[in-house]
């Protein structure tokens, strides 16, 4: 029956020091504890939150970095193409520059020549004539006594020789 | 509980040279004397050397007014001031005054026995840890990773908040958290100190009465203190049939009791399967020592199997020691959990 009958002594003892543990630590201990834990809960939501936020901030980044990615892209193509076709422009120019200049010297050099070569028939001509008339002179001298029939006539034969002639040069 | 075990050593000394010879060993004495208190804390005997530690003996005697003294003025049977410790009757085992006229009395005894002791220890171990753990937080930001006792506290205490408290009190939980948070770690801090087999612990505090009937008693104020007006209403007016509540409240009665039974029950489950483990623990240890004169083959073969019996107790008493805090903390939940249901929901269920 003893170990049933508690001991007023220990009751006493029990009372107090259950008193002062229950009182020191619903002050001082537990709520100190529970504030730690229920800040934790919410500095772990609001952290988790925030991560959330900043990864669909960075995915709205990417996408913004793609937009500016994709305009550089067109315009270096942009400025690719405009220089290319400026090459272009400015090659087929001095092209068509350089063509023009050719000709205009082909077309120089070929009306040079054509009134060189002429100069030079026209002389020819003149010298073959000078010469012919020589020669006829001391041909005809025997014969005809006017000079001037004879140069008529050295003139006839030399026309025709000239339409002869012409038509040599056509064949040619 | 071992303290004991420590204490019979020297008697399995002496006897187990000579098989034939008993001290005089006494399991019943043994087992019953380690459940009851005394005035000093027995160490241990170190060779013929007998350690205790003395306590104060604290008495109001009416005649002669307070005392306070060691108790080793009243070591073995000596006498101080009129006051000896009562070898046999009524009083065996207390402080009891002898008056001038021969008669012989108890004084009021506010001693601070071994279980005291113990209970003021163990009290300050769970104001250490608890406060201790507090202390962390108070001097550091919530980022901080919390380590060492910190991490231990704030573990234990969310475990039992969310496993215990929350769903047995419900809504209003925050309001008996702390209470049933005390609840728990003192038992629990009692319970493992008492398994530990040496000086400091050993002291099967709440295998004591006086010990859960203050517990049990704060739970039952607990409860009806903060008991809503539909807990009163269902123990008084329960919804039952008339006939069950006038002329003759047979339910109310019934309800009536309920009242007491519900803390009573949990004074005695813990008080009970602390003293029941505690007492398979030492009668398996006890055997050892009451087989020692039977014989080398019966006393060692034997000896074998209650140590391997007395490990498998004492690991089924840590579990114990847990459950049993774990099941006051959670009937004492909810107990107040059932008077906090409001009238509305009452009527519905």
């Amino acid at each position: 029956m003893g170990l049933l009958q508690p001991e007023p002594g220990l009751l006493i003892w029990m009372t107090i020091a259950f008193l002062i543990v229950f009182g020191l630590l619903a002050r001082f201990g537990f709520p100190a504890i529970q504030k730690t834990l229920d800040e934790r809960k919410k500095y772990i939501a609001s952290s988790l939150e925030e991560a959330g936020e900043a990864q669909r901030r960075l995915e709205g980044l990417q996408a913004e970095m793609d937009v500016v990615r994709q305009d550089a892209q067109r315009q270096k193509a942009e400025i690719l193409k405009s220089a290319a076709d400026a090459r272009e422009k400015i090659l087929s120019e001095a092209r068509l520059r350089a063509g023009e200049e050719s000709e205009r010297i082909i077309a120089a050099a070929r009306a040079s020549a054509q009134s060189e070569s002429e100069a030079i028939i026209r002389d020819a001509r003149h010298q073959v004539a000078l010469l012919s008339i020589a020669i006829s002179e001391k041909l005809l001298r025997s014969k005809l006594e006017d000079s001037q029939a004879q140069t008529v006539l050295a003139e006839r034969l030399l026309s025709e020789m000239e339409r002869k002639n012409d038509g040599m040069n056509k064949e040619a | 509980m071992s303290a004991v075990l420590v204490s019979v050593l020297p008697v399995s000394a002496a006897g187990g040279g000579d098989a034939g010879q008993e001290e005089g060993f006494s399991a019943k004495e043994l087992v019953l004397g380690h459940f009851e208190d005394s005035y000093w804390w027995h160490i241990g005997t170190f060779g013929q050397k007998e350690v205790s530690l003395y306590l104060p003996v604290i008495l109001h005697s009416p005649a002669t007014g307070w005392h306070c003294f060691s108790s080793r003025k009243l070591y073995e049977g000596a006498s101080y001031l009129g006051f000896s410790i009562a070898p046999e009757g009524k009083y065996e085992g207390k402080v009891v005054e002898t008056l001038s006229d021969g008669s012989v009395v108890r004084p009021f005894d506010l001693s601070l026995t071994r279980t005291a002791a113990a209970l003021l220890l163990n009290s300050a171990i769970v104001l250490a840890l608890v406060l201790g753990a507090a202390r962390w937080y108070r001097r550091r930001k919530i980022t901080e990773t919390p380590r060492g006792l910190a991490a231990l506290m704030e573990w234990a205490v969310e475990t039992v908040e969310e496993d215990l408290i929350k769903p047995t009190v419900g809504e209003n939980w925050r309001r008996f958290a702390p209470f049933l948070l005390t609840v728990f770690f003192f038992i629990l801090i009692n319970n493992f100190m008492s398994l530990i087999p040496f000086f400091p612990g050993g002291v099967n505090v709440t295998g004591n009465i006086a010990v859960t009937f203050v517990l049990a008693l704060a739970s039952f104020i607990v409860i009806n203190l903060f008991g809503g007006r539909a807990y009163w209403k269902d123990i008084f007016w329960p919804e039952v049939p008339a006939w069950l509540k006038v002329p003759v409240p047979l339910i109310p009665l019934i309800e009536f009791v309920g009242i007491f039974t519900k803390p009573f029950a949990l004074m005695i489950r813990l008080f009970a399967n602390m003293l029941a483990g505690h007492a398979a623990i030492i009668c398996l240890i006890c055997v050892i020592f009451i087989t020692a004169g039977m014989g080398v083959v019966m006393s060692t073969s034997m000896t074998v199997v209650s140590l391997l019996f007395a490990v498998f107790m004492n690991a089924l008493e840590v579990l114990v020691a847990f459950l049993q805090a774990y099941v006051f903390t959670m009937l004492s939940g909810v107990f107040i959990g059932l008077a906090q249901e409001d009238a509305g929901k009452k009527v519905k269920s």
